[in-house]
């Protein structure tokens, strides 16, 4: 890929966004579940809802009875006591035929993938087509092969999944739960054993073909905060209960024991993909930091976003856009980390950097420096990162916008990013080159 | 109504009550172990019923096909080879028991009607749950333990009807067929020891073989071979499929003793249904 230079702007400051509300429909909910297996008390009586076309995300420390609340929901686990309602309906009153049209609805996707060992990729994946519809033999391959490339499998579709790697046997599990186009998708700690790169990518895949298909997806991890930037709603299970239903954002602030048990030791390995502050430790350092300023010091807060991501997931694989998040944060974090700046992953794709001791015109100048030293050496490593991923040696065009914006200690740093987001200008791009095979 | 208040009627309560201790502790194991039993035969039945009814639709014809290669055409070999050997014991064993009567000449008859009627049904199936019995319960059982069966519930695939009757239906086929090999190995191996090696007519043999043989002794030995398939495919499967439900061991142990108990089983089960079947056709 070359490097476009017309586009590189300062960036000024505007107006910022709004958000539109979207009418929420309870598609699952728990009234007053319990379970035990012998003497041993999994759920004590939890309530919870998952609204239709969310991702909502359930959170615990191990052995808690994350995936005991997931096998209630596809009919593997009865409640000792209390309802499962689907639509209102109580599940366990369902007829045979409302059943199974209930089921029908659902994918479950294993923890362990329970792939059959004595089938091969693709008829692992083409066999709930193969048995649960009346499709032909050419429109169930057209299908699988369809999600099989989707998931980038393409090349291993013929092979067993022993002989295959951990992440790809993931994805064949996730290209079986997709195949039958469900409305509910049940995620059972998709991201085990995955390395960070993988885990991000997978969880991107989820987010996208979420976003494509619109299924409502219930999903247990334990990977926080990346899970933050793909739910619409967390759930907490702690000491048999639910202790939280509410927004990724609303759960960064919660006061309860077991956000300390849990996230403190999650948070303390740092963000694994970047190497940046997590979103509740760049709130707390933010705080700390600028407490100790006059209320007449300014800093400046930046926000760099890649812009299609989607784009880049979509043709390139979801392997390589998370190369390219790796990439760019690294950079943000060494070369603002080095003037006394912290940044911080905020979204999927946006990063936003605080200079707690630089004004506007110094953050400026820093901001030159960056662009020049990125066009230099961080796109070179972005577009090494490309190359190295990206095995089919396909192009795409995508930017990197920056935003600055000024702000003062007693400016909640949200409005501050938000005037930064709004001032956004293009950083840099990456276009394909015109001839030849370089790129 | 008795009052129990009073000290004589208690004593005497206590009287009446049977001894703790040994004697007990014997009927509660004894008591205990034909519970279970009875509560695992009828789930077994349960289990293949269900299982049987499901073996009629028209998407399982191409698992039926695989399972009868897997079961039949690979048993095969081992069925014909134990056979051969079986037969030419046969006949080496009846040569001199014969030959002392001086009826040598019956030897075709004795060999014909021991191996259609008792030893190729049992033989064969005791050699088919050893091959085939085992690597059933094996597969089933780590499919379980690995959440493979819970996946196909999940999508809607009953796991009976997929894993399950599609090897009742093999086994329908393919016993009786395994059976008839062995049968016809074991009367070649017989003639291999009795005539070749022995100097018995191969004339008067083989005349006494197919004289011998009636259509009852035949069709009685493929009833015996598809009651025995039937009871080591419900038997094998039913150990894989409950695998999870064991109490002694978990995982991998669990498998491998499911696999030892469905073997076991198996071939008990094939001696006792023997005697049952044949006490019907006699």
């Amino acid at each position: 890929m070359t490097i476009d230079n017309e586009h590189t702007e300062e960036p000024t400051t505007e107006e910022p966004k709004t958000k539109k509300s979207v009418k929420k429909e309870p598609i699952i909910e728990f009234k007053g579940v319990s379970k035990s297996f012998g003497d041993r008390n999994i759920l004590d009586r939890i309530d919870f809802t998952i609204y239709k076309g969310e991702v909502t995300t359930l959170i615990g420390l191990s052995g808690t009875g994350k995936s005991v609340t997931l096998k209630h929901i596809i009919g593997m686990l009865k409640p000792d006591e209390g309802q499962i309602l689907f639509r209102g309906k109580p599940i366990d009153q369902m007829k045979k035929d409302e059943w199974n049209e209930y089921i029908g609805q659902i994918s479950y996707m294993f923890q362990s993938n329970a792939l059959f060992d004595s089938l091969t990729v693709f008829e692992n994946v083409a066999l709930p087509l193969k048995y649960t519809t009346k499709l032909k033999k050419k429109e169930i391959a057209a299908k699988a092969m369809a999600r099989i490339e989707q998931t980038e499998l393409t090349e291993v579709a013929d092979k067993y999944s022993s002989e295959i790697s951990g992440g790809m046997q993931k994805r064949v599990a996730l290209a079986r739960a997709l195949v039958t186009d469900p409305n509910i998708v049940l995620f059972d700690e998709p991201t085990t054993g995955q390395d960070p790169i993988r885990k991000n990518a997978i969880l991107s895949m989820v987010a996208d073909y979420q976003k494509r298909f619109g299924f409502t997806a219930l999903l247990i991890s334990h990977e926080i905060p990346d899970v933050y930037f793909i739910s619409n709603r967390i759930l907490a299970l702690y000491d048999k209960k639910i202790v939280f239903e509410g927004t990724p954002e609303d759960f960064e602030s919660l006061d309860h024991p077991f956000r300390q048990e849990l996230i403190s030791s999650l948070e303390s390995l740092g963000q694994e993909l970047t190497g940046l502050y997590s979103r509740r430790q760049f709130k707390v350092r933010y705080q700390s930091d600028l407490s100790q300023r006059q209320t007449d010091a300014s800093y400046a807060a930046a926000v760099f976003t890649i812009d299609e991501l989607d784009k880049i997931g979509e043709t390139l694989g979801h392997d390589v856009a998370q190369q390219i998040i790796r990439s760019l944060g690294s950079y943000i974090n060494k070369h603002f980390g080095a003037v006394g700046g912290f940044s911080s992953r905020q979204t999927i794709n946006e990063y936003a950097t605080v200079l707690p001791y630089s004004n506007l015109e110094e953050s400026q100048r820093i901001m030159e420096d960056f662009t020049r030293d990125f066009k230099n050496h961080g796109i070179e490593g972005v577009k090494t990162d490309i190359e190295g991923e990206n095995q089919s040696k396909e192009c795409v065009e995508f930017s990197v916008l920056a935003g600055l914006a000024q702000g003062k200690p007693q400016i909640e740093i949200e409005s501050v990013m938000e005037f930064a987001r709004y001032n956004q200008k293009e950083l840099a791009r990456f276009t394909c080159a015109r001839g030849g095979e370089e790129k | 109504m008795a009052d129990n208040s009073t000290d004589d009627i208690t004593t005497a309560t206590q009287a009446l009550k049977p001894e703790k201790g040994l004697l007990k502790s014997v009927f509660i194991f004894f008591g205990g172990k034909a519970l279970r039993l009875n509560n695992d035969m009828g789930a077994m039945a349960i289990f293949f019923f269900r299982s049987f009814i499901m073996m009629f639709r028209f998407k399982a014809i191409p698992d039926i096909i695989q399972q009868i290669y897997y079961i039949g055409a690979k048993s095969a070999q081992i069925v014909m080879l134990v056979g051969f050997f079986t037969g030419m014991v046969l006949g080496l064993q009846l040569y001199f028991v014969l030959v002392d009567f001086g009826s040598v000449g019956v030897l075709g008859t004795a060999i014909a009607l021991t191996l259609i009627r008792e030893m190729g049904p049992v033989l064969a199936a005791i050699m088919i749950t050893a091959r085939a019995g085992s690597a059933m319960t094996a597969e089933i059982g780590i499919q379980r333990i690995s959440e493979q069966i819970d996946a196909l519930s999940t999508m809607r695939i009953d796991p009976l009807g997929y894993l399950i009757s599609p090897r009742i239906a093999a086994a329908i086929i393919s016993f009786p067929i395994l059976t008839a090999f062995f049968d016809l190995i074991g009367i070649i191996g017989a003639w291999v020891s009795g005539c070749l090696i022995l100097g018995v007519n191969s004339g008067s043999y083989f005349y006494r073989v197919v004289s011998s043989t009636q259509i009852d002794d035949i069709t009685g030995g493929f009833i015996k071979s598809i009651v025995f398939g039937l009871l080591i495919i419900t038997i094998c499967c039913f150990q894989g499929y409950f695998t999870h439900m064991r109490t002694d061991s978990f995982g991998a142990k669990s498998v491998s003793l499911s696999t030892t108990s469905a073997v076991v089983i198996s071939c008990v089960m094939i001696l006792i249904s023997d005697y049952i079947v044949n006490s019907f056709i006699l």
